[in-house]
């Protein structure tokens, strides 16, 4: 049993119970699409399952070990793409990606290089960011996933800026990252192929209107 | 070791494209002291007396400046939430940056400051200790700043308010820097005094990035 899975998940944002009673078994090349309105929890949920945000209720675990145990292990093995880019705009494409790979683990010039011919970003390397388009930033920001060699991507709207050629770019890369074990978990609201892949309705997890708070995360 | 390194590295090649930080702390810090003779009048005698209190005290306004940039830029563009998903503990990464923002602001400082001891007529016999003072006093600037910058993340008007919460926190530093140069002026030991100085740099070592650390974390969840 070596799922990466979360049993009776609640989020809690200030005073309001935004999710509650949240389930999911992810298995090694499995993917999750997280569906649901605006304000419905998606971020949050990416936030919780990379450790940013303390769960208010429930446990995460990877292979059966609470994550709350092994917080650095769990780190070591995720990358987390969120809307900002965290791209520097004084430093050129290149270092931008290089610096990421090199917090990492030991610094190996040959997949940055790869990640930024994945992507179709080689030929802006030295260039500094801030000549980069929006489409572009994103990419970059995507090519630390390959950059990072982390087992577990979590996307947060991974496809907004990009055009239609790169998300099927994407797709292919998401593909080669399952097929060698990797686990996946996706918000967006466009259209992207992900064969297989299970889906989490965000709406069917949250709380009836008028309960208390309170009262919502104990049931 | 490597993402300590790398965090440096990149922070300094950060301020140097950034280019004018570090010259505009300086900038204040000089321009700052140098006003005292104005005001004050030029009497050689009374200068020299005020001298390492007039340094000191410009040195933590000048620190202050450039405080609310330490995390800001980070935490704006999402940079801040990638390095608290870092498996690197966080107070370790805070280091790094209290190291790289010693060095573009703390070091510059303690090299103009004999440039103002000679302004201010501050006894020869007073330099070298000014000098030590200020290089044990400085980095504990950058990591009380830390914890100050860290608190006021997302915070309208941030410069002011990290100041407002780490200038009454540095009157140790002050106290016990000033009294060094007072010590080796009159002709005293200024051991003690720095000793009790460098006991506030161990404290503040761990401690500082600790609580950083948990002020970050507060601000990216």
């Amino acid at each position: 049993m070596s799922d990466f899975s979360a049993s009776g998940l609640a989020c809690r944002r200030g005073e309001r119970l935004v999710f509650r009673h949240l389930d999911f078994a992810l298995p090694a090349g499995g993917a999750l699409v997280l569906r649901g309105p605006n304000g419905s929890g998606k971020s949050s949920l990416l936030r919780i399952l990379s450790g940013l945000l303390p769960p208010a209720a429930g446990t995460l675990s990877w292979g059966g070990t609470p994550i709350a145990d092994e917080p650095e292990l769990h780190r070591d093995r995720l990358h987390y793409v969120g809307h900002l880019d965290a791209v520097k705009p004084t430093l050129t494409v290149r270092e931008n990606l290089r610096f990421w790979a090199g917090m990492r683990e030991a610094l190996d010039e040959q997949a940055v290089t790869d990640a930024l011919a994945r992507f179709g970003i080689s030929a802006l390397a030295n260039a500094p960011a801030r000549f980069l388009s929006a489409g572009q930033k994103r990419r970059l920001a995507l090519a630390r996933l390959l950059a990072s060699g982390a087992d577990l991507w979590l996307l947060d709207e991974p496809t907004v800026a990009l055009d239609a050629a790169t998300i099927v770019l994407l797709e292919g890369i998401i593909a080669e990252f399952r097929a060698e074990g990797g686990r996946l978990v996706v918000s967006t609201h466009a259209p992207i192929a992900l064969p297989d892949a299970q889906r989490l309705d965000m709406a069917g997890y949250a709380p009836a209107q008028g309960t208390l708070p309170v009262l919502e995360a104990l049931l | 070791m490597s993402g300590f390194r790398m965090l440096v590295a990149r922070d300094l090649k950060l301020a140097g494209r950034q280019g004018s930080d570090a010259l505009l702390v300086v900038g204040f810090f000089v321009l700052g002291a140098v006003l005292f003779p104005f005001a004050v009048g030029p009497d050689a005698a009374v200068l020299a007396r005020i001298a390492g209190g007039v340094i000191w005290v410009m040195a933590l306004l000048a620190a202050m400046l450039s405080l609310d940039r330490l995390f800001q830029a980070d935490y704006e563009d999402g940079t801040l939430e990638l390095l608290a998903l870092s498996p690197l503990p966080l107070g370790f990464l805070v280091l790094a940056k209290c190291l790289a923002h010693w060095l573009t602001t703390g070091l510059p400082l303690i090299i103009a400051a004999p440039l103002l001891a000679i302004l201010l007529n501050l006894p020869a016999d007073g330099f070298a200790t000014l000098v030590l003072a200020m290089a044990l006093g400085t980095p504990i600037l950058s990591l009380l700043g830390a914890v100050g910058a860290a608190l006021s993340l997302g915070a309208r008007r941030a410069g002011v308010l990290v100041s407002l919460l780490v200038l009454p926190l540095t009157v140790p530093v002050l106290i016990f820097g000033v009294a060094a140069v007072d010590a080796a002026v009159g002709g005293y030991p200024a051991g003690p005094h720095l000793m009790l100085l460098g006991a506030l740099f161990l404290a503040a070592l761990p401690l500082c990035p600790w609580a950083t650390a948990a002020a970050l974390r507060h601000a990216v969840e």
